[in-house]
């Protein structure tokens, strides 16, 4: 098996699933992150991400999320195995 | 009694308001339209409780300024309905949570309940009850089902005792229940999910785009003109403009009293887009032809908010906003700005940071022609020739980047990071899409009689005083050096400040050059907004933003003026 090391959402590929494992920024950004749902242990699918740095879209549960670039890069995430 | 609706943004809460205290508001897919709250009334037994519609919060620690009115409103509610999306238990029930650690009793809805069918979930309800100890109804708001048993079981709201105080216990708390109440069965995507999926990636995501704007702008053109064609044109001419000939014999023909009511005959007839009285073109331009445009606009304008495809545009387009000093969701009061710039100028309150409304309050304000402007262009340059009117638009479309390239370097400050829900697609519900057109008909006779009124009136007298003619005079340098307008034109210019159609249709009586149209048209656009956008410009950017705003208002029409000018 290959260790799974931890890449950011802004790295993932669409239709990639993973589990976040830390959310790397400030307070504020945290709680607001927590409260739509994105915190440590919930598994977040990747949608899509735009070219050229643009935002990235999440599926959390049955919402979907829309992350500017740099939110998505402060986002740590374990890959799951197909 | 003062009963407070909460709940995250999304789940249906104004529409919940509205079937709850059948006052009309305006209900969208996109979060945050309710940042200003709205209030009705429930009658409840003998009883008529208030109801305010709170603005949409995902938690009680606020993390931004609706969420901080949010909590702030809660200290002076009696009871909370808590109006949950349930296809989204688990983040949902962390608002619930917190609420039930405050002292006020509480009812939970769970909305959007038919969607929970097909998408695989099942919720045992009469167990969440038991586990939340709180009244659990579910509701369907945009149909009306389940709105009788709540209001039924209001006097049943309880504010039970809780362990959970801490956001990790809360959590643990939330996922405690979803586990007992929830199950989700797997299933494949809906057509209409895999089109959502579709429209948020670079291809297909942006042809798609491309297609829905071209289309929006195609189908709002048909319906204003078939509008135009078949209702308001020949109301105005086979019934009114008899009734007007008859007050115009009956005035004499002429004089002062003639002029302001009736305006001048053409060729012994009245002429709805020449003669410019308060009676003829003064109601012919806004009603006419203006009105079957905004009608239109915001019809297909309202059918895209409900559908949920805003936010997904707000997401294609941020990497190109944030270029120009916004985020992709300050598409959105861009939008609005094309309907009529007030409601554009004070959508941009969704947005966060004060620099980034002020960029785009002032782009709205220049680059952005609102439905009034844009129907009395499409009828005048129109009649010269298609590409005419494309150059009129290209022309806006290059300012609007342009200047937000300049103002995103200039304006100090930053602006933040794109951070929304995309809602699922939902086909639009007649009643409401209905209900929300009318409201906005609405506000617009409400803001456009008034000043339509108001400034034919002043129009007609300064025409009367010859001011005009000293006007003219004094910026004929301007005009006709710099613009290459006829100095006449200067009359129509002054008159953009209160009403933009009108003035395009005072160009129209001036016989100028398909290039001369151009050049009014894109100058009028960008020159100084109509009076009652300026008074809004004021409110939301201060006097100082606002200053700034039409400082480069008139620095950059009359340099794309005269740029015009010299390349046409």
């Amino acid at each position: 098996m290959i260790s799974n090391r931890p890449i950011t959402v802004a790295q993932m590929k669409a239709g990639e699933r993973g589990r976040v494992i830390q959310i790397t920024g400030g307070h504020g950004l945290v709680r607001r992150l927590e409260a739509m749902g994105i915190r440590p242990g919930k598994q977040i699918t990747k949608v899509s991400s735009m070219l050229m740095r643009g935002p990235v879209t999440i599926q959390v549960n049955e919402a979907q999320l829309a992350l500017g670039f740099g939110v998505a890069r402060r986002i740590l995430v374990e890959l799951e195995s197909k | 009694m003062k009963i407070l609706l909460m709940g995250n943004p999304n789940v249906g809460k104004s529409a919940f308001f509205s079937r709850l205290t059948g006052v009309r508001v305006i209900v969208s897919n996109y979060p945050g339209t309710t940042v200003e709250f709205t209030k009705g009334y429930l009658k409840l037994g003998e009883e008529m409780a208030e109801v305010i519609d709170v603005p949409g919060t995902y938690t009680l620690e606020p993390t931004s300024k609706a969420e901080e009115v949010a909590t702030e409103m809660l200290k002076d509610g009696d009871l909370v309905i808590d109006v949950v999306d349930a296809t989204n238990l688990e983040r949902n029930l962390f608002l619930t949570m917190q609420l039930l650690e405050r002292d006020i009793p509480v009812i939970v809805a769970l909305n959007v309940w038919d969607d929970t069918k097909h998408r695989g979930i099942d919720i045992n309800v009469k167990k969440l009850e038991q586990l939340l100890g709180v009244p659990v109804v579910p509701t369907v708001a945009v149909t009306g089902e389940g709105m009788k048993e709540l209001v039924s079981r209001i006097h049943e709201a309880a504010s039970p005792p809780v362990s959970h105080r801490t956001r990790d216990e809360r959590w643990a708390a939330v996922g405690r229940i979803v586990e007992q109440v929830q199950t989700v069965t797997h299933r494949h995507h809906t057509w209409l999910e895999h089109l959502g999926d579709a429209s948020v990636k670079p291809f297909p995501g942006i042809p798609i785009a491309v297609l829905v704007l071209l289309t929006s702008f195609m189908i709002i053109r048909f319906i204003g003109e078939s509008l135009i064609v078949y209702i308001s044109g020949p109301l105005f001419n086979n019934l009114w403009a008899p009734l007007m000939m008859r007050l115009s014999e009956f005035l004499g023909s002429g004089g002062f009293l003639h002029d302001i009511l009736v305006g001048k005959l053409i060729s012994g007839e009245i002429d709805f887009t020449q003669s410019f009285g308060i009676l003829t073109t003064g109601l012919f331009i806004p009603f006419g032809v203006v009105l079957p445009y905004v009608l239109a606009f915001y019809l297909v304008l309202g059918f895209l908010e409900d559908l949920g495809y805003l936010p997904r545009l707000a997401v294609l387009l941020d990497t190109l906003m944030h270029r120009l000093g916004m985020h992709g969701y300050a598409i959105i009061p861009t939008l609005l700005g094309l309907g009529c710039n007030v409601p554009g100028i004070l959508a941009t309150r969704i947005l966060e940071s004060k620099r980034e409304r002020f960029i785009v309050a002032t782009l709205i304000s220049i680059a952005v022609p609102c439905a009034a402007l844009q129907a009395m262009v499409i009828g005048l340059v129109g009649g010269e020739g298609w590409h005419y009117v494309a150059i009129v638009y290209g022309t806006l479309f290059v300012v609007w980047i342009i200047l937000g390239l300049i103002l995103n370097l200039t304006v100090k400050g930053f602006s933040p990071e794109l951070l929304i829900e995309i809602p699922p697609y939902r086909l639009p519900s007649p009643r409401i899409l209905a209900s929300k057109l009318w409201m906005r008909i609405l506000g617009f006779l409400k803001e456009a009689i008034p000043i339509v009124m108001l400034g034919m009136f002043v129009i007609t007298i300064l025409y009367a005083l010859n001011v005009f003619d000293y006007i003219a005079n004094f910026a004929a340098p301007v005009v006709s050096g710099l613009l290459g307008l006829p100095r006449e034109a200067t009359a129509a210019l002054v008159i953009g400040f209160l009403r933009k159609d009108m003035a395009v249709g005072m160009l129209g009586t001036l016989s100028l050059s398909a290039n001369q149209l151009v050049i009014g048209s894109v100058v009028l656009a960008m020159f100084f907004p109509c009076i009652a956008s300026f008074v809004v410009l004021a409110r939301e950017l201060r006097l100082k933003g606002m200053l700034a705003a039409t400082g480069i208002m008139i620095v950059a029409s009359l340099v794309v003026g005269s740029l015009l000018n010299l390349i046409l």
